[in-house]
């Protein structure tokens, strides 16, 4: 039996520098039983396969390829079903396509205020300097008497401060 | 204060836990590639080399090797060019070039044929040759004179032979000769018109001679003779009309003349021309005209064929290592080379046919002493300015390195051993000695202060393309990763080698250069051609250094032979110079090597080696190790897997061997259990254990609903695979009814099975990774047609009971119980399996020095790349829905199948071709793991399954940190002053 299928490789190999090419675009049948190259035009074949169900992997780097499954019948020669057992897509012809590209590297943010505003830094920079201008402010709007008052209070209910416990015990 | 609401502490637990989350995937940025880690290319030993031809003004030779690589090398650098890795059950047997553009190769005993673009190694066609017999196959790339467009290659097989378009693969014709049990010897084109002459031999003694119109295959003359004595197979050409072969005993020489349709033959003696000639010979294939070669066991003669009458001796080489084959440089001449060992060095000779007499190149080279000694020499010729001709040869070595030798020097050699790695061991490097300060690393401040400067620009993203290079070149240059002593951290450590060859390299993890190499004698394959196979390697000694000034050392063990009961060798090396410190030959086979975790008072480990008559041996013997030996012996069990016999046994030792002789570091062994499993059902796949030196932090889980599991840990947990004898070979072959897969836990000691489960329709091969408290295994899922991945987990029951605080400060508690293997445990065991996408090659788990970061499962795919997987994504209790507990403590949402995140592919956009193991060693900081993967290829980097959360990463930008402060400190001097003159004017007013 001749398992004639085409590896179609999108030619946009921009992005991370990998040569689009299929040169090293290897088809595994059955897990290493049989390995083969795609041919520059796509093309790849295993012979001698008899009839049974047979997984067809593509390992080409920069590209993730579903393991393909293979029906081949031994009842009508040449009747073969396929379908991709990532998400279980029949394919109608077998050709084989990347599910997607794969990007092996994280890629660099490039620099910007408002990340650096985000990061935990950033936001404690902010708070602080919030305070420092802000609050002046919020105390120059309270009332005045209500000032008063209040210190009138901490007077009245003096927080036992560390000073004073200190200062008590010498006395 | 009240405490804070449980809510609020929740919330914040689960933004964390999500921040956690988040950084699953620990990935590198394009331009960190080499800071951590390092890829080296190799190709194995060569056993075959086409040059380019001399026309096509390109310097390059394409290789044939026996990692079943085709390359193309660099002749002046020896650099990779291009490079494919076939399939070990597809082994290439031939490799030819044609049209001076393809190469074409022949693999699978001679029924594919690849031809491959010479300039950049695309696959141009590959065309499938019917084969009968399992016979020999032959590659003939027919050379046309006229300015043809297309080439024949000629392929015979068994009695067939084929040929094939070199532009499209396209059978262009078939013949099958009618003589039975043919065997194709020879093709032979002749030079003038396009017939082809194919000699073959047709049982042992009849000799058939076929010439065919090259254009259509018909054949013009056929001839036949037998010939008396029978013919041992080996055949030679003489010259283009004259064929000699060997005859049955290899001691007399048919010289077989055809000329047209004639066959006429003469048997000579070889002892009639040869004198004092002792033992058998062997034709060298060294085509020549009218010149010969024959190899006796230690002695080559040269040959001139006289006629039909007889040959003469016309030289004769004394120990030899290799002869290559004839090079034609003119239209008449041919040229050879043979390659001597003297002394130390060895003797490159050229001679041209014509003028045998004479020596076109006699050449002393020195050559490395741990190279062993000359295999093979490939010779190449190139035409020098003044139109005469010079040579260079490739030169394959007992270590598979390769040589370039050129003009009495060798240009570049490759270490090409390291494509058949057998065993991997970290060790360390010396301490660094006091007076050598670390602060002469910052010895210029100005320096480094600009260093950080281009960083800096780096990090904002300022820097220019030429900054940008600075920067890279600043980091790879960083001297301190490279450093010969062991560093705070534990990045810098030496990976011993074992190699096929029986080569032990040691590699410094900073850039993997070679610090020293050691060919050790005992693994060389002696005179007699015994083959020596080098097995494993073992930490031997490791001093504590403040002790003694001793170097640790590390055991080599080895077969003297194929087989697996031939004698044992030991050699013992010191890991910082690899010198040979002490080696022995056993009396005993080595079955199995036991690292046992006593030391004697040397700090040497004790080993215990296991003979194929299951007697145990004690190494080192010393009678200080046969004491604390004798003290253990009791608690000593050991098990083996028996394939063969499908059934693994446990044994224990006895007091000493019933052997006649007094030999009190042999024991004998007492088999206590032993599980045969049903040979018509089941077949053991694989067994595994948990790593010897792995570290397990914490004996309990506890999870968010503040329960405990405690983890079943135990040194002597087995998983054993077995997969039904249907489903024993290659996906496709077995229907799912018949394919089942058991997989089993037994305890080592007592070989109790502690779980047992059978997954339908599941096949091989499978690949299992054993730690802690838990298996994850790979296999094959028959119905869902898919590879899936299990995990096990197992946790003890019988200390599920210890929870109640009360308890343990009443002391009613069961932990001081002891925890002996005798005792029933009582376990329970959590499964799960997932969809994988990819086939495995390899599977192993990050480790690291106290064990208390989180793992990571390295798997090594088809693609021969290594994926981490974190482990959270193998835990048994991921559910669809977890609860809001479940999420707070990690647990990820059940998914199908396992995420295949392109970003955490360890080896990045790299490749360890013929990927066949992952080693992951731990460094000395927790959060940090070594990984070092080999196949054809090596590849070393660090990981950090957590990320680094005890130091801080090689990106932390110090500049941005000291300007900070410096900033501050402005804002400080200038706040202050500020506050000064408000406070004077305060006061004024």
């Amino acid at each position: 039996m001749l398992l004639l299928c085409v590896v179609l490789i999108a030619a946009s190999g921009k992005g991370f520098g990998l040569p689009a090419k299929t040169s090293n675009t290897k088809v595994i049948l059955n897990g290493g039983q049989k390995v083969t190259f795609a041919r520059p035009d796509g093309y790849f074949a295993f012979h001698n396969v008899p009839a049974g169900t047979h997984l067809i992997e593509v390992s080409s780097l920069g590209y993730f390829f579903s393991p393909v499954r293979v029906d081949i019948s031994a009842r009508n020669p040449g009747h073969i079903q396929a379908a991709l057992t990532e998400n279980r897509r029949v394919l109608n012809e077998l050709v084989l396509e990347p599910l997607k590209e794969e990007q092996y590297y994280e890629i660099r943010e490039p620099f910007n205020v408002m990340s650096l505003l985000k990061s935990p830094m950033g936001l404690m920079v902010g708070f602080m300097v919030l305070m420092v201008f802000v609050m002046p402010k919020m105390m120059e709007n309270i009332d005045p008497e209500e000032i008063k008052q209040a210190q009138e209070q901490m007077r009245n209910s003096p927080v036992p401060s560390f000073s004073g416990l200190l200062a008590r015990a010498n006395s | 204060m009240a405490p804070p609401p449980r809510r609020l502490l929740l919330a914040l637990f689960g933004f964390l836990t999500a921040a956690v989350l988040a950084t699953l995937v620990a990935a590198v940025y394009e331009d960190q590639v080499g800071l951590a880690d390092w890829h080296q290319k190799y190709i194995g030993k060569v056993k075959q080399a086409v040059y380019h031809s001399q026309k096509s003004g390109r310097r390059r030779v394409v290789v044939l090797t026996e990692e079943n690589v085709i390359a193309s090398l660099d002749l002046r650098s020896g650099d990779i060019f291009w490079r494919h890795v076939i399939e070990k059950n597809d082994p290439i047997d031939q490799l030819s070039l044609s049209l001076g553009k393809y190469v074409v190769t022949l693999s699978s005993g001679g029924s594919i044929l690849r031809a491959w673009n010479l300039p950049d190694g695309q696959m141009i066609w590959e065309t499938n040759i019917q084969t009968s017999t399992a016979s020999k196959s032959l590659l003939h790339v027919l050379s046309s004179n006229k300015v043809a467009k297309d080439n024949l290659v000629l392929v015979s097989t068994g009695r067939s032979i084929y040929a094939v378009s070199s532009i499209d693969g396209v059978i262009s014709w078939r013949k099958d000769f009618t003589l039975d049990d043919l065997e194709i010897k020879q093709v032979i084109q002749s030079p003038e018109n396009d017939i082809v002459s194919v000699v073959g031999v047709a049982g042992s003694s009849k000799l058939a001679l076929y010439q065919l119109n090259a254009k259509s295959g018909e054949i013009v003359k056929d001839a036949q003779e037998s010939l008396p004595g029978g013919l041992c197979g080996e055949t030679v050409l003489g010259s283009h009309d004259v064929l000699i072969a060997l005859d049955q005993t290899r001691s007399a020489i048919f010289v077989i003349e055809f000329k047209g349709l004639s066959l006429s033959y003469n048997k000579v003696r070889v002892s009639n021309f040869v004198q004092d000639l002792s033992g058998t010979v062997k034709l060298l294939p060294l085509m020549s005209n009218g010149i010969i070669a024959l190899q006796s066991s230690c002695t080559v003669y040269l040959l001139k064929l006289k006629g039909m009458d007889g040959l003469e001796v016309i030289h004769s080489f004394d120990r030899p290592a290799a002869v290559s084959d004839a090079l034609a440089i003119t239209e008449k001449d041919e040229a050879f080379a043979v390659v001597q060992h003297v002394g130390s060095q060895i003797e490159f000779i050229v001679k041209v046919t014509s003028d045998l007499s004479n020596e076109v190149i006699r050449e002393k080279v020195d050559i490395d002493q741990h190279r062993g000694s000359v295999q093979k020499v490939f010779l190449n010729n190139y035409v020098r300015t003044d139109k005469s001709h010079g040579f260079r040869a490739l030169i394959v070595m007992e270590d598979h390195s390769i040589l370039l030798v050129q003009q009495g020097a060798v240009v570049w050699s490759r270490e090409d051993g390291l494509a058949s790695i057998v065993d991997v061991m970290a060790s360390e490097l010396p301490v660094e000695k006091e007076g050598v300060s670390v602060a002469n690393v910052e010895h210029n401040l100005f320096e480094w202060l600009k260093g950080h400067m281009l960083k800096l620009k780096g990090t904002l993203m300022l820097a220019s393309a030429d900054e940008l290079a600075a920067i890279q070149s600043l980091r790879l240059r960083s001297s301190e990763k490279n450093k010969m002593t062991r560093d705070h951290n534990g990045f810098r450590k030496l990976l011993i080698i074992l190699t096929k060859a029986g080569k032990v390299m040691a590699l410094h993890t900073g850039d993997g250069r070679i610090i020293w190499s050691n060919f050790l004698p005992f693994l060389r394959a002696s005179k007699s051609g015994e083959i020596s196979s080098a097995l494993r390697i073992y930490q031997w000694q490791v001093p504590h250094h403040r002790v003694m000034r001793e170097n640790p050392s590390i055991l080599v063990v080895g077969r003297s032979g194929g087989d697996s009961v031939s004698p044992g060798v030991l050699s013992i090396l010191d890991s910082y110079s690899g010198e040979e410190l002490n080696s022995q030959r056993f009396d005993h086979s080595v079955a199995q090597i036991i690292p046992l975790i006593l030391k004697d008072s040397s700090e040497q480990r004790l080993h215990l080696i296991v003979d194929s008559n299951s007697l145990a041996h004690l190494y080192p013997r010393s009678p200080d190790a046969l004491k604390s030996f004798i003290h253990e012996r009791s608690n000593l069990y050991f098990y083996s897997v028996d394939i063969q016999e499908n059934a693994i046994r446990g044994y224990s030792l006895q007091k000493s061997c019933d052997l006649n002789l007094e030999d009190e570091y042999c024991f004998s062994t007492k088999e206590l259990w032993s599980i045969v499993f049903p040979s018509d059902a089941e077949r053991i796949a694989i067994s595994e254990t948990r790593k010897l030196n792995e570290v397990v932090h914490t004996q309990a889980k506890i999870s968010a609903d503040q329960d405990v599991m405690y983890k079943y840990v135990s040194k002597n947990l087995v998983f054993v695979a077995t997969v039904s004898p249907k489903a024993a070979g290659e996906i496709g072959s077995a229907a799912p009814e018949e394919a089942s897969l058991v997989a089993y836990l037994i305890d080592a000691v007592t070989g109790r099975i502690l779980h047992r489960v059978t997954h339908h329709g599941a096949q091989g091969p499978v690949h299992a990774v054993v730690s802690e408290n838990w298996v994850v295994y790979h296999y094959f899922n028959l119905r869902a047609h898919r590879f899936e991945i299990a995990v096990i987990e197992i946790y003890d029951q019988s200390r599920a009971d210890n929870k109640d605080v009360m308890k343990l400060i009443l002391g009613k508690h069961n932990l001081s119980a002891p925890i002996t293997s005798y005792s029933r445990p009582d376990v329970t065991v959590k499964s799960q399996s997932y969809f994988f996408t990819h086939s495995v090659k390899a599977m192993a788990v990050t480790q690291t020095a106290k064990g208390i970061t989180s793992k990571q499962l390295l798997i090594g795919t088809i693609g021969d790349q290594v994926l981490a997987l974190d482990k959270r994504f193998l835990d048994p209790r991921r559910s669809l829905n977890p609860t809001q507990q479940e999420k707070e403590e990690g647990i990820i949402p059940l998914t199908d199948s396992l995420p295949i995140i392109p970003q955490s592919y360890v080896t990045h956009s790299l490749q360890v071709e013929a990927l066949r193991g992952i080693v992951a060693i731990p460094a000395k900081l927790e959060s940090t793991t070594l990984v070092f993967t080999y196949g054809v290829d090596l590849f070393y980097t660090r990981l950090a399954p957590s990320r680094t959360y005890d130091s801080l990463t090689d990106e932390f930008s110090y500049a941005l940190l000291l300007i900070t402060i410096a900033a501050l400190v402005a804002a400080l001097v200038v706040t202050w002053v500020w506050s000064e003159k408000k406070e004077l004017r305060d006061k004024w007013r």
